[in-house]
């Protein structure tokens, strides 16, 4: 498959797995390994992000994959701020999920503060990985303050709703100069699966995968419907239309 | 209670006006009691085949009804899914760290009564210190720190430097203590503590009466008023509750009492909810206790089966507050409740001031039943196939602190 390239590293998977929610650290990271993911995000609310026996942190190998903290839970601009600093100080990692979620049921994310977060840490020198609505203007706004991705959601967190926002998704993917990451909402590989095959980068599953009764086999799941949309969307599928189109051709005897 | 009224949304913008217009304060009580008792069982049938998790008055009232006790395995499965999706495998654990045990109040089921005579111990910051270590050792670094009435001792300054002093060692700390103003909650707030948890103990004004005759507690509006403080200090985390197994003086055998409380508890969460959209509004269900001095016959105790209707009715209208159950309840219930829509529980706990480190041979505030280690009930959570989670927040999200 083509790589995926996010601030000139590249990566071969595009599917990301969140670590929340799983019932061990071993299925967590058992689920990961059938994932083939290469980019791994942890809530830094969760780990003790500066101690290496975290429980959640040893089990994921840093050499195998990317871990991307994510600053889940902030409110403001400020704690995301605060807590990416204090995240690179103790790990040395300059990539950030860039979550503000001030409500704290829906967990949707605070355009204004996640814009003055991004440009702050851009600036300085963190890799941004911003977690929005989907909403094409703000895609463009972070992009021109230059974070490294954009990832609009497909539906509310944890939800399993599926592509809810698939209009607004479409422009942003459209317009966009970074790479695209489906974030929240996945609940089944073939959302994943329309995602891909609608031109997204890549995808980030959490729930769908660590709530479902076998984990493993669910980030397998995910895995070959990653691929086989990202495969479908460089085969330039043919356009959908309401009436039939017969593979034979009634007319294809007619020479001129 | 107006019939009429649109029950789905709250125009009202104080939680008294709210409770009184849907008739859950005064005379209306009757008439919700009468309701329940008609409610039939295709009402039932058709609130659990709604959407689960959001919440409506006239849907919970369905399933906390007399008649919904025949479909408690149905609303179990549907609260574990909701449980599942929204909060994963996963248990909060948390351990309360008691500060002081003397008291201003009268309140007629609590061990800490003012009049009850026994030597009362207050924990100075160092011996608080010291309790904490025995905690944080045990692996939480999620702290609740408890404090009866004792405004002389354990003042905001006491709190702040404490918290500051705690912030190294843990994650997340958080209070259960006496009524304060918005401002003293804002000066806790910005010490690091993040989260409030405070009973309205009981929302039938005439129950509260008989149970608090005096003290500063006495005043029940005065109570209602006090988790608005906390959304207006901005604190994340907004803890309700209302003590179950306090019986109605005007219907001392009403069966219904523990139904209109949840009905109240839940107009209340949802006003707090709305009105304070940046906090997380969770629920406790603290069912009496024992405790010393207090005699057990004048209270009306909750039966399981009615506690465990009480958290499902209530998980499937609020599929994303925090539940939360403390060691009061015994370990064969604990053990069940984990997956019927508890997301924290405490572990390990003691209830007298000093009990941790055995410095102080005190009084507890009530019994607790739930014996095991902390150890021990991390075993528990992960031989159901549920990661017990030390710890869901960072001291990083905070400014850093003067000097």
């Amino acid at each position: 498959m083509d790589e995926l390239i996010i601030a000139d590293r590249k990566f071969r998977s595009r599917l990301f797995i969140g670590t929340g929610k799983f019932s061990s650290s071993q299925t967590m990271a058992e689920a990961i390994e059938a994932a083939g993911a290469e980019i791994v995000t942890v809530a830094l609310r969760r780990v003790d992000i500066a101690n290496q026996n975290d429980d959640m942190l040893s089990a994921i190998d840093r050499s195998k994959y990317l871990l991307l903290p994510n600053t889940s839970g902030a409110r403001t601009a400020d704690e995301a701020v605060r807590l990416s600093r204090m995240a690179r100080a103790a790990t040395g990692i300059n990539w950030v999920k860039l979550e503000v979620t001030p409500d704290p049921y829906y967990l949707l994310p605070d355009p204004v503060e996640t814009l003055k977060a991004a440009e702050i840490l851009v600036k300085e020198g963190f890799v941004v990985l911003p977690y929005i609505n989907a909403d094409p203007i703000l895609s463009k706004r972070l992009q021109d303050v230059g974070t490294a991705t954009v990832m609009p959601l497909a539906s509310p967190i944890g939800s399993n709703q599926g592509l809810k926002t698939r209009a607004a998704i479409e422009i942003i993917i459209e317009q966009a100069n970074v790479p695209v990451v489906v974030d929240a909402g996945l609940g089944l590989p073939s959302h994943a699966a329309e995602a891909m095959e609608m031109g997204a980068d890549a995808v980030l599953v959490n729930t769908a995968i660590a709530t479902a009764n076998d984990p493993v086999k669910m980030a397998m799941g995910f895995k070959l419907a990653v691929e086989a949309g990202r495969i479908a969307y460089l085969s330039g599928a043919s356009a959908e239309s309401k009436k039939a189109s017969p593979s034979s051709p009634l007319t294809g005897f007619l020479r001129n | 209670m107006n019939k009429m009224a649109d029950t789905k949304r709250h125009t009202s913008t104080n939680i008294k006006t709210i409770l009184t217009d849907r008739g859950l304060d005064g005379c209306g009580r009757d008439i919700w009691t009468k309701r329940l008792e008609e409610i039939k069982t295709a009402e039932v049938e058709w609130a659990l085949s709604r959407k689960p998790g959001y919440y409506v008055l006239d849907r919970l009232l369905l399933l906390i009804s007399p008649a919904a006790e025949n479909y408690l395995e149905q609303m179990a499965q549907l609260a574990h899914q909701v449980t599942l999706r929204r909060f994963g495998r996963t248990v909060r654990l948390y351990a309360p760290l008691y500060l002081s045990n003397f008291c201003v109040n009268d309140c007629v089921y609590c061990g800490f009564n003012r009049t009850h005579d026994f030597p009362r111990i207050r924990l100075t910051i160092e011996q608080a210190l010291a309790e904490a270590d025995v905690i944080a050792k045990e692996g939480f670094k999620d702290l609740l720190l408890v404090s009866s009435e004792d405004r002389d001792f354990i003042t905001v300054d006491y709190l702040t430097e404490l918290a500051s002093k705690l912030r190294e060692k843990f994650s997340s700390i958080s209070v259960e203590i006496y009524q304060m103003t918005t401002e003293e909650y804002a000066k806790l707030f910005a010490a690091g503590i993040e989260g409030i948890t405070l009973y309205q103990e009981t929302y039938d004004r005439d129950t509260y009466r008989k149970y608090h005759p005096a003290g500063p507690k006495a005043d029940y509006d005065y109570r209602l008023s006090a988790p608005d403080s906390f959304g207006q200090a901005r604190m994340r985390e907004i803890g309700i509750g209302a003590l179950l197994g306090l019986s109605d003086p005007l219907r001392p055998r009403s069966e219904a009492s523990w139904r209109l409380e949840t009905l109240a508890l839940a107009e209340h969460a949802y006003y707090l909810m709305k009105r304070y959209w940046q906090s997380r509004v969770s629920f406790s269900f603290p069912r009496l206790r024992p405790a010393k001095d207090v005699n057990p016959s004048q209270f009306a105790l909750l039966s399981d089966k009615n506690l465990v209707q009480m958290i499902l009715a209530l998980r499937l209208c609020f599929a994303d507050a925090g539940f939360t159950i403390s060691t009061r309840e015994p370990a064969y219930l604990r053990d069940h409740l984990v997956t019927l829509g508890i997301t924290r529980m405490s572990a390990g706990s003691k209830t007298n001031p000093g009990g941790y480190s055995g410095h102080g041979s005190s009084v507890e505030q009530f019994e607790i039943d739930d014996n095991r280690t902390p150890a021990q009930i991390a075993a528990m959570l992960k031989s159901q196939g549920l990661e017990p989670v030390w710890k869901d927040w960072d001291s990083g999200f905070l400014p850093a602190l003067p000097g």
